[in-house]
C-alpha cells in the first residue's frame, strides 16, 4: 500500500516538475545574440554592373504576416522569378502570433527566413540586438541597386521611420536602414454617411466636437433605424496595439509626447498634467459613445462594425475602414467617407501611423538573393500593380500615389484621397525610439483600461511612469 | 546470452532515462539562465545571481500575478470539482439517458481551450453576443462581461469550468462505477437513507478519486494561459495577467529573456509544493477510504 502511494506521488511531483517545462524550454534560447558587429557589409561583395539576374537559381526565404499587401505579393510572385531566377518560399501566418514567431525566430540565431515584414517599431527592438541587415551599404551600392529603384521616389518620411542609430531616444531618420517601407496607413475618422446624412451630423473638427459627435450618434442612431449603432470604434484591447492609431494621433495632435529626451536620458511624459486631462477626455468618449466590450477590442473588431453598420466613426488606420468600404466588402460599402479627424488645439493634424516594412535577416547567407527580392517589392512595377489591381494602399511611393489610374479606382470612396494628402506630410512616428516600446504601449494600454475602469487617471498614470521610469531610463 | 541478461535492466531504463533528461535539460538551461540578466537587448549577458528573483518578489505586478493565479486556480477547480461530481452522481444510473448524456459531456473536453475561450469571447461580446441575447428577455441584456475586472476574472473561471468539469465528471463517474458494491448492500439492508448513504459511503470512498481530479485540475489552472489569454489578454487593466501570461509577456513579447524565465521557475516551485501537499493529502485519504471498505 505504502508502496503506491509513493509511486503515485513520485508520478505526480514528476507530473508537477514538467509542468513547467515546455515555457522554459520556448525561453530556453541560448546566448544566441552577437555583440560583435563587422563595419563591413556583405553589400561590399557587390561588384559589376546591376544585374536582376546575378543570383539565378537561388531560393530566398520569406516569413509574411497574412494581409492584402501579402495576397498582392503572392500573386506577382511569379513576375519576380521570371525576372531574376530567384525561387521564393513563404509561410504565412495570422496577425495574432506572426510577431512572436518572427521574434522566436530571430532570437534564435538562426537564419530560418531570409526576408520578413515587421513594423517600423519592431526595429527598436530587432535593431539592438543585431538581428536586422542594415540595408543602406546596398541602396548605396550601384552594383547591387538598379537605378529603376529610385530611392527619391519613396515618401522621405516613410523611409525615415526605419532608419535609427539604435540610440533611445535619438530620432528616426539617422543612422541605418533597418528596413524598407511597403505599405502603410494613415490614422483617420471614417464614418457612415447614411447616419450623418440622417441624423444632420458632419465630421468632427476638434476634439471635443468628435466625443460630443460620438455620444450623439450613440444615443440617436438607434431610434434612426440604425439598430445597436454605437458613436466610434477604437481599439481597447490591453496590447501596444490599442496605443498607435486614434489614441496616439490624437494625443500628438494635442501637442503631447511620450517621452521626454533630456541629455539622451528618457523620461515618461503620459501623466504630464496635460496628458492626464486628454486621456481622460480619450476614456470619457469611449465610455459615451465607443462599443461595448470595449477593453477585448482590436483593430479587427473596430474595422468590422464600421462595416456592418455597428459604429458610426472609426478612428484608426485608413486601410481598416478601407477594406470594408471597397464595393460589396460589407453592409456600409458604399457608405463610407474619409476625414482627417480632429484638429488639435493649434490647428495640428500631427498623425501616428503603421507602416508594414520589409527587412532581412542580418544571420542570411542569402543577402545578395535577399536584396534583390526587397528591391523588387519595394519597387515601382510591383508596388503599382499592387495598388491599383490588389488591395496595396496606402502606397509608399509618391509615383504610385500620383498614378491616374490608382487616383481613379479610389476616387469613388468619399474623402479617401483628399484625406490622404491633407495627412501624408504631418504623418511620422509620434513615439519616442526606444528598445522598451511594447513593454511601455503596452503597459499604457492597462493604464488606458484601468481609467475606463473609473480609476483615477493621475494615480494610474503616476504608477505608468513610474514604472517605466526604471525601465527606459 | 549472459552479457544480453546483464545489459537487458541498463537497456529497458533508456526510454525513462531519455525522457527524464528531456525534461530535466531544458529545465536546468532555464534555472541557469535565471543568474543572468539575458535579454535581447543584452546577447552577452552578465551572471546577476539571484537578482531576477529579487526583483520578481519586490514588484507589485508579481504579487498581483500571483493574486490572480491562486484565485483562478481555487475557483475554477473548486468549481469543476462540485459540478463534476454533481454530474458524475446524476449520470451514475444505467438508464439510457445517462449513457446518451455521458457522450456528449466529454464534447468540451474535445476542443481546444483556446478555441473555446474564443467562441465564448464572441458569445459573451455584449451587443452581438448570443449570452446578451437569450439574457435580454430577463433585463439583462446590457451586461458587460469581459469590462470590469471581476467580470473578467469570472468569465475566464466560466470558460475553464465548461471545457473541464467534464474531464471532473468522467473521473468521477469511473470512481462511481468501481466502488466496490457489497457496503452499500449492507447499508440498504440495515435500512440506510440516501443522504447517509452519500455521506458515509459514497463520498469517503469516492475522495480519493475527487482527490485525483482536484490535483490534476487545481495544478493545470495555476498554469492557465490560453483561455485568458485568448479572452481577455489579460485586461482589463492587470486583472487577469496570471503568472503564465505575465512570463510571456515578459520573456516573448519583451524580450527579456532571463527575467521570464525566473517567473516560470517561481511558478513551477508553486504548483511543486502545491501538488506535494494535495498528494500527501490523497495518501491520507486513499487510506480512510480503504478503512470505510
Amino acid at each position: 500500500m505504502n508502496t503506491h502511494v509513493h509511486d503515485r506521488r513520485r508520478f505526480l511531483a514528476l507530473a508537477a516538475g514538467a509542468a513547467a517545462a515546455p515555457l522554459l524550454t520556448a525561453c530556453g534560447a541560448g546566448f544566441g545574440g552577437d555583440d560583435s558587429k563587422s563595419d563591413g557589409s556583405a553589400a561590399d561583395d557587390v561588384t559589376g554592373s546591376f544585374d536582376w539576374k546575378r543570383e539565378k537559381g537561388t531560393t530566398v526565404k520569406a516569413l509574411l504576416n497574412k494581409h492584402p499587401y501579402t495576397d498582392a505579393l503572392i500573386a506577382d510572385l511569379k513576375s519576380f522569378t521570371a525576372k531574376t531566377g530567384i525561387k521564393v518560399e513563404y509561410d504565412v501566418f495570422p496577425e495574432d502570433n506572426y510577431f512572436d514567431k518572427l521574434t522566436v525566430d530571430l532570437s534564435s540565431g538562426r537564419a530560418s527566413y531570409d526576408v520578413f515584414m515587421l513594423g517600423a517599431y519592431m526595429v527598436w527592438q530587432y535593431g539592438p540586438p543585431g538581428w536586422l541587415e542594415d540595408l543602406g551599404p546596398w541602396m548605396r551600392n550601384s552594383s547591387a541597386t538598379g537605378a529603376e529603384w529610385d530611392q527619391a521616389d519613396f515618401f522621405p518620411n516613410l523611409l525615415q521611420a526605419d532608419q535609427w542609430s539604435l540610440k533611445a531616444g535619438a530620432p528616426l531618420g539617422q543612422g541605418g536602414q533597418y528596413a524598407l517601407p511597403w505599405g502603410w496607413e494613415t490614422n483617420v475618422v471614417a464614418y457612415n454617411t447614411e447616419v450623418f446624412g440622417k441624423l444632420g451630423l458632419k465630421p468632427a473638427e476638434t476634439f471635443d466636437e468628435l466625443a460630443e459627435l460620438a455620444g450623439t450618434i450613440k444615443r440617436k442612431a438607434p431610434g434612426a433605424g440604425f439598430d445597436g449603432m454605437y458613436g466610434i470604434a477604437v481599439r481597447g484591447s490591453r496590447s501596444w496595439a490599442t496605443i498607435h492609431p486614434g489614441f496616439m494621433t490624437m494625443y500628438a495632435r494635442n501637442g503631447l509626447k511620450d517621452f521626454t529626451v533630456d541629455g539622451g536620458k528618457l523620461a515618461p511624459a503620459m501623466n504630464s498634467p496635460e496628458a492626464v486631462a486628454f486621456t481622460e477626455d480619450w476614456a470619457r468618449m469611449v465610455k459615451r459613445g465607443g462599443p461595448p466590450s470595449w477593453t477585448s477590442y482590436t483593430w479587427y473588431q473596430c474595422s468590422s462594425d464600421l462595416g456592418a453598420k455597428k459604429a458610426g466613426m472609426l478612428f484608426d488606420a485608413d486601410t481598416a475602414a478601407y477594406f470594408q468600404a471597397v464595393r460589396g466588402a460589407s453592409p456600409a460599402s458604399g457608405k463610407i467617407a474619409f476625414h482627417p479627424g480632429p484638429k488639435g488645439p493649434d490647428g495640428s493634424l500631427a498623425t501616428n501611423m503603421w507602416i508594414w516594412s520589409l527587412g532581412m535577416n542580418a544571420k542570411s547567407e542569402k543577402k545578395s538573393a535577399s536584396w534583390l527580392f526587397l528591391q523588387w517589392a519595394t519597387g515601382k512595377e510591383h508596388l503599382r500593380k499592387g495598388a491599383i489591381r490588389h488591395n496595396h494602399i496606402d502606397p509608399v511611393r509618391k509615383s504610385v500615389a500620383d498614378d491616374a489610374a490608382y487616383k481613379d479606382k479610389m476616387r469613388h470612396l468619399p474623402g479617401f484621397l483628399e484625406t490622404f494628402e491633407t495627412v501624408v506630410d504631418q504623418t511620422k512616428i509620434q513615439f519616442t525610439p526606444q528598445a522598451q516600446f511594447f513593454d511601455a504601449t503596452t503597459s499604457w494600454a492597462a493604464a488606458l483600461q484601468e481609467i475606463y475602469g473609473g480609476k483615477g487617471a493621475q494615480s494610474v498614470l503616476d504608477g505608468l511612469a513610474d514604472d517605466l521610469a526604471g525601465k527606459v531610463g | 546470452m549472459g552479457w544480453r541478461l546483464t545489459l537487458r535492466p541498463y537497456v529497458l531504463i533508456v526510454p525513462a532515462l531519455l525522457l527524464t533528461c528531456g525534461i530535466l535539460y531544458p529545465f536546468g538551461l532555464g534555472l541557469y539562465y535565471t543568474l543572468f540578466d539575458f535579454s535581447a537587448s543584452k546577447p552577452q549577458p552578465d551572471m546577476v545571481r539571484f537578482e531576477n528573483y529579487t526583483t520578481v518578489f519586490t514588484q507589485e505586478a508579481f504579487w498581483n500575478s500571483a493574486w490572480v493565479t491562486v484565485l483562478y486556480a481555487v475557483g475554477a477547480a473548486l468549481v469543476e470539482t462540485v459540478l463534476g461530481v454533481a454530474v458524475a452522481l446524476l449520470l451514475h444510473r444505467s438508464s439510457l439517458l445517462g449513457r446518451v448524456l455521458e457522450k456528449i459531456l466529454i464534447l468540451p473536453l474535445m476542443i481546444a481551450p483556446v478555441i473555446a475561450a474564443i467562441i465564448w469571447k464572441l458569445m459573451l461580446q455584449p451587443s452581438v453576443g448570443v449570452v446578451n441575447y437569450l439574457l435580454r428577455p430577463f433585463g439583462l441584456g446590457g451586461v458587460q462581461w469581459t469590462d470590469t475586472p471581476t467580470g473578467a476574472l469570472l468569465s475566464s473561471i466560466a470558460v475553464d469550468v465548461w471545457v473541464y468539469t467534464p474531464f471532473v465528471a468522467i473521473l468521477a463517474l469511473a470512481g462511481l462505477r468501481s466502488l466496490p458494491t457489497s457496503p452499500f448492500e449492507a447499508a440498504a439492508v440495515d435500512g440506510a437513507g440516501w443522504w447517509y448513504t452519500f455521506r458515509r459511503l459514497t463520498l469517503p470512498m469516492l475522495w480519493p478519486y475527487v482527490l485525483v481530479a482536484v490535483i490534476f485540475r487545481f495544478m493545470d489552472s495555476l498554469k492557465v494561459f490560453d483561455i485568458i489569454y485568448a479572452l481577455t489578454e489579460g485586461g482589463p487593466g492587470d486583472s487577469t495577467v496570471v503568472l503564465q501570461i505575465r512570463a510571456y509577456l515578459e520573456a516573448i513579447r519583451f524580450q527579456r529573456y532571463s527575467f521570464g524565465i525566473s517567473y516560470t521557475i517561481v511558478l513551477w516551485a508553486v504548483v511543486y509544493l502545491a501538488a506535494m501537499v494535495l498528494v500527501k493529502h490523497l495518501g491520507k485519504i486513499q487510506r480512510r477510504a480503504a478503512e470505510v471498505t
